[in-house]
């Protein structure tokens, strides 16, 4: 092509080199990020009576991992999804009561599939909206699926629930114990892998496609992207994963009900991710554990502290530490070493 | 819902005028919450998540005039409009006014941070339960209209509700002020390039807007108890309300808060265990066909 | 043919333009009877015009002509309520914005429409990618695409970029901003280049840097240019075509659009060089 040839006659410059060396190991896996998987298992042996509780933490990782694909990577603000968490939730309850299969990888799977297909037909549907039609069109979709949970009361419990599900041990040999010793570590490789996937996705080309939707939608339409394509896509990709994390909710409690699609539950799993840093993998690991612990502490307390606190949580993110606690550290850090490279 | 019982009608006739009615009452008590929603997003394009904290508040000084300081029912209703309209503006100035050029997002995230701070706040010093005022007698039981029978309280609500409206669309039409918000709403740049001071008028656009909320839910006190979550609980037929009439929008207010009020009445009437549905699924129609709503501008 | 003057147009401006194309290649855009109205506002009117390869077009008009409208109707970012628009003879006037670059129409906006939270490397990165069709690629890291990093490189090296390759759109002065909206545009390998007031907003004192770059285009890529500043205008088209609400007032060489009274008239006041 005539303007690439121009392009080339263009004499190297010295910026290349660190340039390339930027983009080209921005993906590797950095030392300090074997840290946060240490210390998940060093919460294994420190607290081995808080397991059932850990496993819960675990699962709000992964919740707040697959917001921060439509969220923090490509901007998409939706107030429903919880939508997702509660189709994976009820997918892998419904598979084991009443059609009788007790397999829980591949409950996983499957509510992954169910979501997938929701967050597909969803999608396709609702992101060619913005603004407040696209909030009250993905609340209003979350609570039409509550209310149809509710209507559907035979097969889901209502709000009642479905209590006492059963599981085959894990990979045929792990069986449960009372403690969810093997829960707790079944949810941590469960998340290890999705955050992996979820990891080489933000670092593609696609990824950094998402990137220029958030900055300037305008912009990736002159460059020829197919915008609405794209969407769907981390869309469908992020329901799976919440269903994903769902299904788990309800194997490591052995229970579901249709809280699972509470406002409170789309409301927290944001406040989750804005607490550590959207656009940030590891802001859902550090906003998820401070809100469950912190949850776990006030709520037995008073439910009113708590409420409090996560309003005035969001009060004060959204005013002096807009992204997040990562993001707070970030900025100390680079005060405390200027020279650092983004 | 009570029935409106007329003699020598059929009960077809009967039940599609209970439902009417009673759906008006309802879209009248959304209207009136809403419309300072509307509008105050349709000027300011921000999104207030907090604004049910505000009907809840209302609602929770009427309650406490009346019950602790005996002021009586219409004196605290306008009382409330007042003061939680006043009180309004401190916070839009000390919170909102920070983030009107930040993202949705980060609006969203604020009011909803108030929005439940309001709710435990309230929990703590009023508790949990469902709460009640005793309005007036003349108030209670039913009247007759005709040859038929109507809950009175619910006649009142509509009667409030068609005054305000009134009121508002004489303010909005007729006056000056109303003719500078129209103009902020359609272009704001325009507005402020003519000298009209945009800020100003959103402040007491917001105020108005507030105290309207807190009018709304001291009224819906005795229609539907009153408890803190109410904030959270009523939000998503505010913003239904909003979206589906269109931003800024007097008429689009009114008109969803009808088409709404009457779906959601007459769908749990009919269905009496899925009836919540058809106002969601209503709205959802709407909005997809029509994103910027019944009466909104691109 | 001569445009200047007060003869009346026995052709309509469509026949006219076509008389002077070649008849045999077809021109890498054309534009033929194009109409848009927002309600009962129109804001284009019969737009014709036809830009042959490698052709030099200046658009020029005051301010509320619909230029940027036309800009936007030939883009994709509306669309035409009638007429037509052919990219090489194609008609593309049906396809959505980003079908329409994929087939080779880029442009820049008047107001820098950037990824400003992102590098420059990684601005240019984005379309380049999307132009080699790897942008949908999820399963390998953006890094391992070598080939869009040296064309993204080399295309910031040709601007004179490459030294802030790494950083931040937002902390660069406006007028680099606005050479990293021309590397976007380029970087698409357009057959057809949009430049809406490249020039606009940026300091005086670095207004020469975009006009050595649009200077040194490839003359193969055909260039429609909207602009304010007569300078530029006079030393880079080969043809204008002056817009007045909504409708094309005339057309011609540019000493044939300086001879013309109308559009003297249209520009009351306006400066105009003179030799």
């Amino acid at each position: 092509m005539a303007a690439s040839e121009t392009i080339a006659a263009a004499a190297p410059s010295a910026a290349r080199a660190p340039a390339i060396a930027y983009l080209a190991t921005r993906h590797r896996v950095r030392v300090w990020e074997v840290l946060p998987w240490l210390l998940a298992i060093a919460a294994y042996f420190i607290f081995p009576d808080r397991m059932v509780f850990g496993s819960q933490v675990l699962v709000m990782v992964l919740f707040a991992l697959s917001l921060d694909l439509i969220l923090g990577y490509a901007g998409i603000v939706s107030l429903g999804h919880a939508a997702f968490f509660g189709l994976g939730a009820y997918a892998a309850a419904l598979l084991t009561l009443r059609w009788n299969w007790q397999e829980p990888i591949s409950g996983l799977f499957f509510a992954a599939a169910v979501a997938a297909a929701a967050g597909a037909a969803s999608g396709w549907l609702l992101l060619r909206y913005r603004g407040l039609t696209l909030l009250v069109l993905t609340l209003a979709t979350t609570i039409m699926l509550q209310e149809l949970g509710n209507l559907l009361r035979d097969l889901t419990g209502g709000y009642d629930g479905l209590p006492g599900l059963i599981y085959t041990p894990l990979l045929g040999y792990f069986d449960y114990d009372l403690y969810g010793h093997v829960n707790y570590l079944y949810a941590l490789a469960v998340l290890l892998v999705l955050f992996f996937v979820v990891r080489l996705i933000v670092y593609s080309p696609f990824g950094q496609g998402l990137a220029g939707i958030r900055e300037n939608v305008a912009r990736m339409h002159a460059v020829g992207s197919p915008v609405h394509w794209r969407l769907l896509t981390v869309y469908t990709i992020a329901a799976a994963i919440a269903g994903v994390a769902g299904a788990l909710f309800t194997q490591t409690n052995a229970y579901v009900t249709l809280g699972v699609f509470d406002f409170d539950n789309s409301a927290g799993v944001m406040v989750m991710l804005i607490l550590g840093g959207a656009g940030r993998l590891y802001g859902a690991f550090v906003g998820a554990v401070i809100y469950m612990v912190l949850q776990d502490n006030l709520s037995k307390a008073s439910p009113q502290y708590w409420q409090f606190a996560v309003g005035l949580m969001l009060v004060l993110t959204v005013l002096f530490a807009r992204r997040g606690l990562l993001g707070l550290i970030e900025d100390v850090a680079r005060w405390i070493m200027p020279d650092r490279k983004p | 819902m009570t029935l409106s019982v007329g003699l020598n009608r059929s009960p077809m006739e009967n039940i599609v005028i209970s439902i009417l009615f009673e759906g008006l009452a309802y879209a009248m008590f959304l209207f009136i919450v809403s419309v300072g929603l509307s509008v105050t997003m349709g000027l300011m394009g921000f999104v207030n998540l907090a604004h049910g904290a505000f009907a809840m508040a209302g609602g929770y000084l009427v309650l406490t005039a009346m019950r602790d300081w005996n002021v009586p029912f219409f004196v605290a209703l306008l009382l409330t409009f007042l003061v939680v309209g006043a009180v309004s503006v401190i916070f839009e100035r000390l919170f909102y006014a920070r983030l009107y050029k930040a993202t949705e997002l980060d609006q969203v995230l604020l009011t909803i941070g108030l929005a439940y701070m309001a709710i435990a706040t309230y929990t703590y010093f009023y508790g949990p339960r469902p709460q009640s005022i005793h309005v007036p007698e003349f108030l209670t039981g039913e009247l007759a209209v005709g040859a038929r029978t109507f809950p009175t309280y619910r006649v009142f609500v509509i009667a409030v509700g068609a005054a305000l409206v009134t009121v508002l669309w004489y303010a909005f039409e007729r006056t000056n002020i109303g003719a500078r918000i129209r103009a902020a709403v359609d272009n704001r740049r325009m507005a402020q390039s003519i000298g009209i001071d945009v800020d100003r008028l959103f402040t007491l656009t917001f105020a108005v807007g507030s105290g309207l909320a807190a009018l709304g839910g001291g009224l819906a006190i005795e229609l539907f108890g009153l408890t803190p979550s109410f904030a959270v609980l009523y939000l998503v037929f505010f913003l239904l309300v909003v979206a589906v009439g269109g931003l800024g929008s007097l008429k689009g207010t009114l008109v969803a808060a009808i088409l709404l009020g009457v779906c959601d009445t007459g769908g749990k009437y009919i269905y009496a265990g899925a009836g919540g549905f058809f106002i969601y699924a209503v709205a959802m129609v709407i909005l997809l066909i029509r994103p910027a709503g019944l009466y909104g501008r691109e | 043919m001569d445009h200047a003057g007060p003869q009346t147009m026995s052709l309509t401006m469509s026949e006219t333009i076509a008389n002077a194309m070649q008849p045999t290649v077809p021109a890498a855009l054309e534009i033929k009877n194009l109409n848009k109205s927002f309600g009962a506002l129109p804001v284009a009117r019969d737009i014709a015009l036809a830009l042959p390869k490698g052709g030099r077009h200046a658009l020029i008009g005051p301010n509320g002509a619909g230029k940027t409208t036309l800009v936007n109707l030939i883009t994709g970012v509306q669309r035409p309520s009638g007429g037509q628009i052919l990219l090489d003879g194609e008609d593309i006037t049906s396809l959505p914005q980003a079908a329409r670059t994929r087939r080779g129409i880029a442009r820049t906006f008047q107001i820098n429409q950037l990824f400003r939270g992102l590098t420059v490397l990684e601005n240019v990165y984005l379309a380049v990618a999307e132009r080699m069709r790897v942008a949908h690629r999820l399963w390998r890291p953006a890094g391992a695409e070598r080939d869009v990093i040296d064309q993204a490189l080399a295309q910031l090296e040709a601007l004179r970029l490459a030294d802030d390759a790494l950083k931040i759109v937002r902390e660069l002065p406006y007028g680099r901003q606005r050479l990293v909206e021309i590397a976007i545009a380029l970087a698409l390998n357009p057959r057809v280049l949009l430049l809406d007031e490249p020039a606009a907003g940026v300091p005086s004192s670095e207004s020469h840097l975009i006009l050595d770059v649009i200077g040194a285009l490839d003359p193969s890529i055909a260039i429609l240019i909207i602009e304010h500043d007569m300078d530029v205008v006079f030393r880079f088209a080969s043809r204008i075509t002056v817009l007045v609400a909504g409708a094309v007032l005339t057309e011609g060489t540019p000493q044939q659009i300086r001879a013309d009274a109308r559009v003297r008239a249209v520009y009351l006041g306006e400066e105009f060089p003179h030799g």
